[in-house]
C-alpha cells in the first residue's frame, strides 16, 4: 500500500509542511482541506466535550484527510495537554475503524531530531540524511520568511488603501512558495514579495491604536479558531502585534522562556503552555505604551487557572486595558463582536483624551 | 424647525425607544416587550413613539443585541454596541459617575469610568447567571408577577442562602428551600441577594467599585436587588427613573453627534421587511445565510464566512 501523508491544519503553515514531507518522504502528500464548519462538526462529534478546541479542530482535519484517502498521519505534540493529543486521537481514530498509522513528531514539547529522523526513516526507508537536512533547512527558512512577512502585514493591513491588496499578494507568495526549487529560488521569491508587499499603498496616520495579541498557541495561530479576530481588528483600523508564531515556538521559545523567567522577578516556575511568555509579553506591551492587550485562548485552557489573573494585575498596574477571549467550537460571533467593538470604542475614547 | 433624534435599544427581553432633542432632553419614550420578535417589536415601538410638533428627525441610532438588523431596517446612521451606548447615556445625566452596573435580560455588564471616559468594562461570559431572565423565570416558577418581585423581597428580613455561582445550582437550591418550608418572601429576597452576589463574583470580578455608582438595566427596577447592592457594597447607589432607557438615550446621543443632512421619517408600516434564512452549499462551511429583503429587494446577506456575499 502506498503511503499518503497528511497532517493537521494550522494557519498557512501547510505550505512549508507540505514542502518538507513531499521532498523527504518520497510519498504522496495530501494537503488537508482548510478548516470549515464541517471539520469542527466532525471533530466535536468524536471528541470529549470538555477537551480544548485544538483537539477538536485537529481531530476533524485528520478525519477529513483519512476520508480523502490518506493513511499516514503526522501530529506534533506541544508543551501543554496538546502533547498527549496524538495518542488519544490515534485511539479514537482506530476505534472509528480507520486503517492508518499516526506519528507524533514532538513528544513532551521537545524537538528530538534523532527521533524525528528515525520516524522519517520508517516512513521512507530510502531517506538520504544530507538531502533531508537541506530540505529541512529550506522548510525552516520558509517558515521564517512567512512569519516575517506576516508581522509586517499585521501591522499595516488595517490601513490598506485598496481592499484585499495585502491578502492577494500574500496568497500569490504562498503559491510560489509551494513550487520552490531550492534555497536560492526561495530567497528570490521572498525578496520579490517583500518588496512588493512593502510597496502596497497604505494610509496610516501617526497616532494609530496599537493592540498586542497574546494567548495560547493554536487558537492564536489558526484564524478559524479565533473567529478571524486579527482581520476583524484590522478592519477597525488598528495596528496589531503578535509574538507567537511557528518561528517562535519551534526555534526561540525554549531559550527565551528562561530569559523571561529571570526578568520577571516574581514568577519562578514555568506554568505550562505559553503562560510565562504571555506574562512577559503583557508587561512588555504595557511598557511599550500599547493601547490595549487582547488575550485569546481556547476554553478549558491552562491560563484559566494560571496566568490570566497575573496578566490582569500587570495591565491594571500600568493602567492598560486588557480583554480575555475564550473560544469554544460554538461561541456566538455576535457576542464576540459586541465585546470587541466595545473594547475598541473604549481604546479610541481613551486615546482622544 | 428643531432637531430631534431617535434611539432604539432592542434587547432580548424588552425593546426601548426614546426621542431626544439636541439638548438631550427626552421628548418621548416607550418600553415594550420584545417577545422574541425584534422586527415586530420595533414596528409597534415606532408606531407608539411620536415626534412632537415643530421637530424634524435628524438621526436614528440602534443598539442592543438586534442592533444590526434593526439598524438596517430603520436605515440608522449609528449602530453601536450597548456598552458604549450605556456609558454615553449615563454620562449625560451623571457626569461624575465612576461605575455603572447594568443588568439586563441576557447579559450583565460593569463599566468603569474615570474623568468622563470609559477606562474598563466587563461583561458576563458564557453563562446567563445573574441576569434578568433568571429572575423572571424564577418569578414564574413561584407564581409571582415580576413587577411585584422587589416589593415582596423587601418584606423579608432573613433572606435564605442561595448558591450564587451558577443559575442551575441556584435553581436547585431554591426548590430545595421551598420544599423545606421557607416562606416565599425569604426565598424571593434570597434570590435578589444571589443575583447581587453572582454579579459581583462573576462580572465585577476583583474590580474596584468606586462611587458614585449608577445602577441600570431592567433589573434596576427591582427594589430588592437595589437593597442588597447597597447592603453588600456599603454605599449608596443611584437609580435613575429612566434607568431602563439609558442605552436608548445613549445611542440617540451618539446619533446626534454624527451629523447628517438626511431627514428621517417614521413611516415604517409602509416598508415591507423580510428576512429569509438558508444554507449555502458552496463549500463545506455550510454557512447559515440570512438574506434581508426590503420591499422585495435584496439589500444584504449576512453570515457568510468567505465573503462571497
Amino acid at each position: 500500500m502506498d503511503k499518503i501523508i497528511s497532517f493537521p491544519q494550522v494557519g498557512n503553515y501547510y505550505v512549508p509542511i507540505n514542502y518538507l514531507f513531499s521532498h523527504i518522504s518520497n510519498c504522496k502528500v495530501l494537503i488537508p482541506p482548510k478548516i470549515t464548519n464541517k471539520t469542527v462538526e466532525l471533530g466535536s462529534k468524536y471528541s470529549p466535550d470538555f477537551v480544548c478546541t485544538p483537539f477538536k479542530y485537529t481531530l476533524g482535519t485528520l478525519i477529513e484527510s483519512l476520508n480523502m484517502g490518506s493513511n499516514t498521519l503526522i501530529q506534533l505534540g506541544g508543551g501543554c495537554r496538546y502533547g498527549y493529543y496524538a495518542e488519544l486521537q490515534d485511539k479514537i481514530l482506530t476505534d472509528l475503524g480507520y486503517n492508518f498509522k499516526l506519528y507524533n513528531l514532538v513528544i513532551g514539547g521537545y524537538i528530538d531530531t534523532k527521533r524525528i529522523y528515525k520516524i522519517m526513516k520508517e516512513i521512507n526507508p530510502k531517506i538520504k540524511k544530507f538531502k533531508s537536512l537541506y530540505h529541512l533547512f529550506i522548510t525552516i527558512k520558509m517558515v521564517k520568511y512567512m512569519d516575517l512577512i506576516d508581522d509586517y502585514i499585521r501591522k499595516n493591513i488595517g490601513f490598506e488603501v485598496e481592499k484585499d491588496s495585502f491578502k492577494n499578494e500574500y496568497e500569490n507568495m504562498l503559491k510560489e512558495f509551494s513550487n520552490v526549487k531550492g534555497y536560492i529560488h526561495l530567497k528570490k521569491i521572498y525578496k520579490k514579495y517583500k518588496k512588493r508587499i512593502k510597496k502596497i499603498k497604505i494610509n496610516k496616520p501617526d497616532n494609530v491604536i496599537k493592540i498586542g495579541i497574546i494567548g495560547e498557541l493554536y487558537t492564536l495561530m489558526e484564524p478559524f479558531a479565533n473567529y478571524n479576530i486579527e482581520y476583524n481588528l484590522a478592519s477597525k483600523n488598528i495596528e496589531i502585534t503578535r509574538f507567537t508564531n511557528a518561528t517562535y515556538l519551534l526555534f526561540k521559545k525554549s531559550k527565551k522562556v528562561d530569559k523571561y523567567l529571570k526578568k520577571l522577578k516574581n514568577i519562578k516556575y514555568r506554568m505550562g503552555a505559553d503562560a510565562v511568555d504571555n506574562i512577559y509579553y503583557s508587561k512588555y506591551l504595557c511598557e511599550k505604551n500599547y493601547d490595549g492587550v487582547i488575550h485569546i485562548k481556547s476554553s478549558f485552557c491552562t491560563p484559566e487557572i494560571g496566568n490570566m489573573s497575573i496578566i490582569n494585575n500587570i495591565c491594571k498596574s500600568y493602567n492598560v486595558p486588557v480583554i480575555f477571549f475564550s473560544f469554544d467550537t460554538s461561541t456566538s460571533d455576535v457576542g464576540i463582536e459586541t465585546r470587541l467593538e466595545a473594547f475598541c470604542d473604549m481604546l479610541e475614547m481613551r486615546k482622544k483624551i | 424647525l428643531n432637531q430631534c433624534y431617535l434611539g432604539v435599544d432592542i434587547g432580548s427581553i424588552s425593546t426601548k425607544g426614546v426621542i431626544i432633542d439636541s439638548n438631550y432632553n427626552i421628548l418621548d419614550s416607550e418600553y415594550i416587550w420584545t417577545e422574541g420578535n425584534p422586527k415586530e417589536a420595533v414596528k409597534i415601538l415606532i408606531n407608539k413613539l411620536k415626534i412632537p410638533e415643530g421637530y424634524v428627525l435628524k438621526g436614528i441610532g440602534t443598539t442592543g443585541s438586534a442592533r444590526k438588523l434593526i439598524g438596517l431596517m430603520l436605515d440608522a446612521n449609528v449602530i453601536k454596541n450597548e456598552i458604549t451606548a450605556h456609558a454615553y447615556g449615563t454620562l449625560n445625566f451623571y457626569p461624575e459617575c465612576k461605575t455603572i452596573l447594568e443588568i439586563g435580560g441576557q447579559d450583565s455588564k460593569i463599566i468603569m469610568i474615570r474623568n468622563g471616559i470609559i477606562t474598563d468594562y466587563a461583561m458576563n461570559t458564557l453563562c446567563a447567571a445573574g441576569t434578568g431572565s433568571f429572575l423572571s423565570s424564577q418569578a414564574k416558577r413561584l407564581g409571582i408577577d415580576i413587577e411585584n418581585f422587589g416589593d415582596i423581597a423587601l418584606k423579608s428580613s432573613k433572606p435564605v442562602k442561595i448558591a450564587a455561582r451558577c443559575t442551575v445550582f441556584a435553581e436547585s437550591d431554591l426548590i430545595h428551600k421551598a420544599q423545606l418550608g421557607y416562606s416565599k418572601e425569604d426565598i424571593v429576597a434570597g434570590l435578589c441577594k444571589s443575583i447581587v452576589l453572582n454579579y459581583l463574583n462573576n462580572v465585577a470580578k476583583g474590580k474596584k467599585l468606586e462611587s458614585p455608582i449608577v445602577f441600570q438595566g431592567g433589573v434596576s427596577k427591582n427594589k430588592g436587588v437595589i437593597k442588597y447592592f447597597k447592603e453588600i457594597l456599603g454605599c449608596d447607589i443611584i437609580v435613575d427613573n429612566n434607568s431602563h432607557l439609558m442605552g436608548a438615550i445613549g445611542i440617540a446621543i451618539l446619533s446626534s453627534k454624527q451629523r447628517s443632512d438626511k431627514i428621517y421619517n417614521l413611516k415604517i408600516n409602509e416598508i415591507d421587511f423580510i428576512t429569509k434564512a438558508n444554507e449555502c452549499n458552496g463549500c463545506s462551511n455550510n454557512c447559515e445565510l440570512l438574506r434581508i429583503f426590503k420591499n422585495n429587494k435584496l439589500i444584504d446577506t449576512w453570515g457568510s464566512k468567505c465573503g462571497k456575499y
